[in-house]
């Protein structure tokens, strides 16, 4: 990674630490949701309320500015790699085999942060670490960040109406302290480190796992060339990024922006040169 | 192990990392489902089936680890010629008494050994007094008996070697069997097969690893003594990366049995003394003592606890203060206890941390019993329902009870968090971890160790005050010369932990820590709280507080707390060696006998004398560890061999049997008799019981199997989850779990509301449909289970109904536990009734399953009785 992935540096940090960031490796998630309660605790964040969604064990549904880490339960009719179960042998009909995907879901950290992009007052910021933090002090609510973010992890707080997001416990790392989710991780399915290191790491695993029969099995968000750039918190799937409700291939909103103004202005030019045409042309 | 286990899963997941094969049997697809190797989805209940199965396939195959078998278990001693099999009775052992439902246990002894001169014997005890349900009284001792004089065929030939007996009894138990009855396919159960016995070896170990799936059933000791069998037939006990691990449902339970809270255990598994039996030191001394193994030095481990309650007033010339313990009349376990309570014969109640109102089987009962009190003591975090049952409980509702009527006087105090106090925690692995206290409690919040030891306190100086002179006449005197004089410190005057630890470890005549229980004397000279606690504050440091991270020592970690006893990390380790004493393999190398240096050596503490030759011989009349021989490693057993079968100490079959659960919508396929004969059954109007095929009763109208258990977001009887908001907003609600098969079958719409009807009770709960749950074929038919977390209650953040009201009581006949892992069951689409409503709907079951008070209390099920008597419909 070179000039674009320095992050930190595009930012203006002369000196700074190596980015660090999440590698979030699904395949040994036992959604025990420690992550969700961990972050809530260390970082103050109110409940999301007491609703039974239905989405298997799934009660927290997405990110929200009170659920910073989401831990989402996917049943599907496939196996589990090699895994072996009787439940396709069920005497009653069609049964397949099942699974049961769990991914512990956070903000992504993006390379290009459309967030960042658009904030008007500089309440988002990007720290030494590289990450993306929103200072709620600075915050004036306005809440152009919300649609910027390709993911819909940033949101807006009822109760004060600040944005509102994963720090990446920036309080914690400043600190040489793994961020809380991570801590709190009794499987290590979630990986903090220098960015560089776990996209490493992550590369084994995932070889690992395709060689011991896990298809589908993919890296999503490590990739510099894709839509954002790549991300700070990126993760190992077992199947299409959709079927954890995750988009397939984010773009950053604002990627196109100076494009766009590029062409903006164009078509003012265009505008502007055909008036003064149909001016002169009435003259005529 | 995923679901209520989270923390202690991560080692699951970094031996599947490393290639260990990760097998689940659970009637759920669950989270630990999610990440083995193999799921194997059974009916709740049939568990002996499948490990009996597997015993067959290990016996019948010669694939166990015959070296190891031979040299230490008991399979090459011989059973007595009169002992009567399952196979040959029917289901039933031999000496069954059908009028007191219990065995008379003599002919399963080994040939050789006169029961009627052995005055150790365990006949004696349970003959004499008729008590019933006393095999956990014995201790992890297990039953005192003179083995001296067993007959052993070590060619394997004698018909009656314990080997040929085991073969004999698991015959029946084939992959054909387990198919029929677990609803297990026989190439699913052929793979399990595989996978654990090539994983089993000089190379290779195997480790089992349950909860209370396997303990909460009327047979639940016979299912851990089936993975025993299993476990020391393939030589899978003592040597690293095997044995069986029993996860334990708080933290700290192992310390709670430790130093027990239970009602017939002293700390160290000591028997509590029984008021007819023991009514001397030398009595209880005699009546207890085996003459071999660890449990032979028990007067020495008993005179340092009465030492270190009663001080300088226990003495050689008073036995100690032996007679100042309590003793024992009768089953004082827990649900006999709520019992009296309903009877008016118990009076006054303590709950430390527990919320019996929707955390107990039977909770109605519960709560009769409560209502029926005297006074009440609870401590917890939250007004639990067994604070407010008396205003708002399910019988409030219905109109059974009404507030002005109920009496007890309740009383709530506030208790410490985890956080806000010191001590230790004793998990699972017998390891004794530190906790410092990081805030002062808040409030009225107080320890426990703080209110018992104040209690203790303003106790003896009220019969202090109140009795000046009655002397050493006084009855009061077990209290007053008890030694209560802990320094206390801080703003609450909180005794300090660290000192009831060094009491617990015990001091010499010197007032110095002993380093050991094999320093303990019968003398006097000693004090000890727990023997097998003997150690933990050795060179007078908290040797529980010890925190060297694992990558800072080598891989036995022996240095991160303190594990009993001994700090020995692996039990039984002597096995890790062959009988010359040297490692069955490098690759699963522990201890050794070093033949330069004379003496057993290794990464882990030697679980033996360090100097015992592996040549040792016990001479006759030899005692103690000193009747051990050289190649015995499982001290604490008197013969120092590990038990295939178990000649004493339980009360329900020297083997196991698969039984029908108490209740079940099936007849035992593999014998006549339908359940445990032995187990404890309670014939009341407020415990009634759902009809099983082959009685009197229609088993039809309760068609399904129920199983209840915990998810991760909660904590048993929610007191610890449910008032926490960052933990009840990932569970919201009460739930059951049905598969979409039996959904369609019932009616029941995902997210809808569900009624779950037994004998007992009905309840409500939303409705999950996953195909994390699949119907299974048993007995020729399709047979649907229902799942149910049993956290909710209706206080806190979130509320629902108990899944404990369901339950009922049948109990294990060795340890007193309740069935509550399998029952029958209704289950019908949306809620239940309000009020009055809601007694009818339970009535209306009752009469048309046939319900009476004497449902489900046969012992002995009449051959024959098959399916023609459960017609009506």
């Amino acid at each position: 990674m070179t000039t674009t992935s320095d992050v930190a540096a595009r930012a203006g940090w002369d000196e700074h630490p190596p980015r660090m960031g999440f590698f979030t490796d699904t395949s040994v998630c036992i959604g025990c949701k420690a992550c969700e309660v961990a972050c809530k605790e260390w970082n103050g964040v109110p409940d999301d309320g007491y609703d039974l969604l239905g989405l298997s064990y799934d009660n927290t549904g997405s990110l929200s500015a009170n659920t910073w880490r989401h831990v989402a339960f996917i049943e599907q009719s496939k196996p589990f790699g090699p895994q072996t179960t009787g439940i396709d042998e069920a005497p009653t009909g069609d049964r397949d085999e099942v699974r049961w995907l769990m991914s512990s879901d956070v903000c992504k950290h993006c390379t290009e942060a459309g967030c960042l992009d658009v904030c008007p007052t500089g309440a988002l910021f990007r720290t030494e670490f590289g990450t993306v933090v929103v200072q709620q002090d600075i915050c004036n609510g306005c809440g152009y960040c919300i649609p910027a973010c390709p993911f819909g992890v940033i949101d807006r707080r009822e109760s004060d109406g600040k944005a509102w997001k994963c720090t990446l416990c920036y309080d914690r790392i400043g600190e040489d302290q793994t961020p809380a989710c991570a801590k709190a991780c009794p499987t290590e399915s979630i990986q903090y480190g220098p960015l560089d290191e776990l996209r490493e790491r992550a590369q084994g695993r995932l070889d690992q796992l395709v060689e011991a029969g896990h298809a589908d099995a993919q890296l999503y968000l490590e990739d510099s060339a894709d839509g954002v750039g790549g991300a700070g918190a990126f993760f190992l799937l077992l199947d299409k990024p959709e079927a954890y409700g995750l988009p397939p291939d984010p773009v950053v909103p604002t990627r196109d922006v100076r494009a766009m103004w590029r062409h903006a202005a164009a078509a003012a030019g265009v505008f502007a040169g055909l008036g003064v045409a149909a001016f002169v042309g009435r003259r005529r | 192990m995923a679901e209520a286990h989270p923390v202690g899963f991560q080692w699951v997941v970094e031996a599947k990392k490393r290639g260990a094969t990760v097998i689940h049997v659970d009637p759920r697809y669950t989270r630990t489902s999610a990440l083995a190797d193999i799921h194997v989805p059974m009916r709740a209940g049939s568990d002996i089936a499948f490990l009996g199965a597997l015993v067959n396939h290990v016996l019948s195959n010669e694939l166990w680890f015959r070296d190891y078998v031979l040299a230490y278990t008991n399979a090459s001693f011989l059973v007595r010629e009169d002992f009567g099999d399952t196979e040959d009775l029917d289901g039933l052992f031999s000496g069954f008494d059908p009028e007191k439902r219990t065995y008379q246990t003599e002919t399963w002894q080994y040939a050789g050994i006169d029961v009627g001169a052995d005055e150790h014997g365990e006949e004696e005890k349970t003959t004499k007094y008729e008590q019933k349900g006393t095999g956990h009284q014995f201790g992890s001792g297990g039953a005192a008996l003179d083995p001296g004089d067993a007959i052993r065929d070590l060619t394997l030939q004698h018909p009656r070697c314990i080997i040929n007996v085991l073969k004999r009894h698991f015959a029946r138990y084939t992959p054909e069997m387990v198919e029929e009855v677990c609803g297990v396919p026989a190439d699913l159960f052929t793979k399990v097969a595989d996978a654990l016995t090539s994983n089993s070896g000089p190379d290779r170990t195997g480790a089992f690893v349950y909860s209370v799936g396997w303990t909460q059933h009327s047979v639940g000791v016979q299912y851990i003594r089936t993975a025993a069998i299993l476990q020391l037939l393939l030589g899978n006990m003592g040597r690293p990366g095997g044995g069986i691990m029993a996860m334990r449902g708080h933290a700290s339970i192992q310390g709670s049995t430790d130093i027990p809270t239970l009602y017939n255990l002293l700390p160290g598994y000591l028997p509590m003394p029984h008021a007819l039996e023991h009514s001397t030191l030398q009595e209880y001394l005699h009546l207890n003592t085996p003459r071999g193994g660890f449990y032979g030095s028990m007067p020495a481990y008993l005179v340092s606890l009465l030492k270190a309650y009663w001080g300088e007033h226990a003495k050689p010339s008073n036995d100690f203060c032996f007679d100042y313990l309590p003793r024992l009349t009768g089953d004082h376990s827990s649900y006999p206890t709520v019992m009296a309570q309903i009877d008016g014969k118990c009076k006054g109640y303590f709950l430390l941390g527990e919320n019996p109102a929707v955390g107990h089987a039977n909770s109605k009962m519960q709560r009769l019993g409560l209502s029926n009190l005297d006074w009440l003591v609870i401590r917890d975090f939250s007004l639990i329902e067994s604070a407010t049952w008396w205003k708002d409980g399910p019988e409030i509702e219905t109109g059974e009870c009404r507030t002005e009527d109920i009496g007890t006087e309740v009383f709530f105090l506030p208790a410490a968090a985890h956080t806000e106090k010191a001590g230790s925690f004793t998990n699972t692995q017998r390891l004794l971890q530190w906790r410092h206290q990081a805030v002062e409690p808040q409030g009225d919040q107080r320890s426990d160790l703080w209110f018992i030891w104040h209690l203790g306190r303003l106790i003896r100086d009220k019969l202090a005050a109140r009795q000046p002179d009655l002397g050493d006449a006084s009855l009061d005197r077990p209290v007053l010369d008890l030694t209560w004089d802990s320094p206390t410190q801080g703003r609450y005057d909180d005794p300090d932990p660290e000192a009831v630890l060094r009491e617990v470890n015990g001091w010499d005549a010197e007032g110095k820590a002993i380093s050991g229980y094999t320093d303990l004397k019968d003398d006097g000279s000693t004090t000890c709280g727990c023997w097998i606690y003997c150690g933990v504050y050795a060179d007078e440091v908290n040797q529980a507080a010890r925190r060297k991270p694992g990558g800072e020592q080598d891989w036995v970690a022996s240095q991160w707390g303190w594990a009993w006893p001994m700090n020995r990390r692996i039990l039984y380790n002597r096995a890790s060696a062959d009988p010359e004493g040297r490692p069955w393999s490098q690759r699963k190398a522990l201890v050794w006998w070093d033949e330069t240096e004379s003496k057993w050596t290794g990464g882990d503490v030697p679980d033996f004398a360090a100097d015992k030759n592996p040549h040792y011989e016990p001479p006759p009349g030899a005692k103690a560890a000193d009747a051990i021989g050289g190649a015995d490693p499982f001290v604490m057993q008197t013969d120092g061999k590990g038990w295939l079968y178990v000649p004493s100490g339980l009360t329900d079959g020297p083997m196991p049997t698969h039984y029908e659960p108490h209740e079940s919508p099936f007849r035992n396929s593999l014998y006549p008799q339908q359940s445990n004969p032995a187990r404890q059954v309670f014939s009341r109007a407020d415990n009634l019981s759902n009809p099983s095929p082959g009685e009197s009763g229609n088993s039809d109208v309760f068609p399904f199997v129920v199983t209840t258990y915990r998810l991760t977001e909660h904590h048993t009887a929610g007191g610890m989850s449910r008032w926490l908001p960052y933990l009840a907003e990932l569970q919201p609600a009460m739930f059951c779990e049905v598969s979409p098969e039996l959904a369609q079958h019932r009616g029941l719409t995902h997210l809808g509301w569900a009624t779950v009807v037994t004998a007992r009770a009905a309840i409500e709960a939303r409705v999950l449909v996953t195909e994390r749950l699949a119907p299974l074929r048993v007995g020729g038919r399709v047979v649907h289970q229902v799942g149910l977390p049993y956290h909710f209650g209706p206080n806190g953040y979130v509320t629902g109904d108990a899944a404990n009201e369901l339950l009922g009581l049948a109990l294990d006949p060795n340890v007193h536990i309740q069935e509550s892992k399998v029952s029958s069951c209704d289950i019908r689409p949306g809620r239940r009734p309000r009020g009055p409503g809601l007694l009818r709907l339970v009535d209306d079951y009752r009469r048309r399953a046939g319900v009476t008070i004497t449902t489900g209390d046969t012992a002995v099920t009449a051959p024959k009785a098959d399916t023609t008597e459960a017609t009506s419909t």
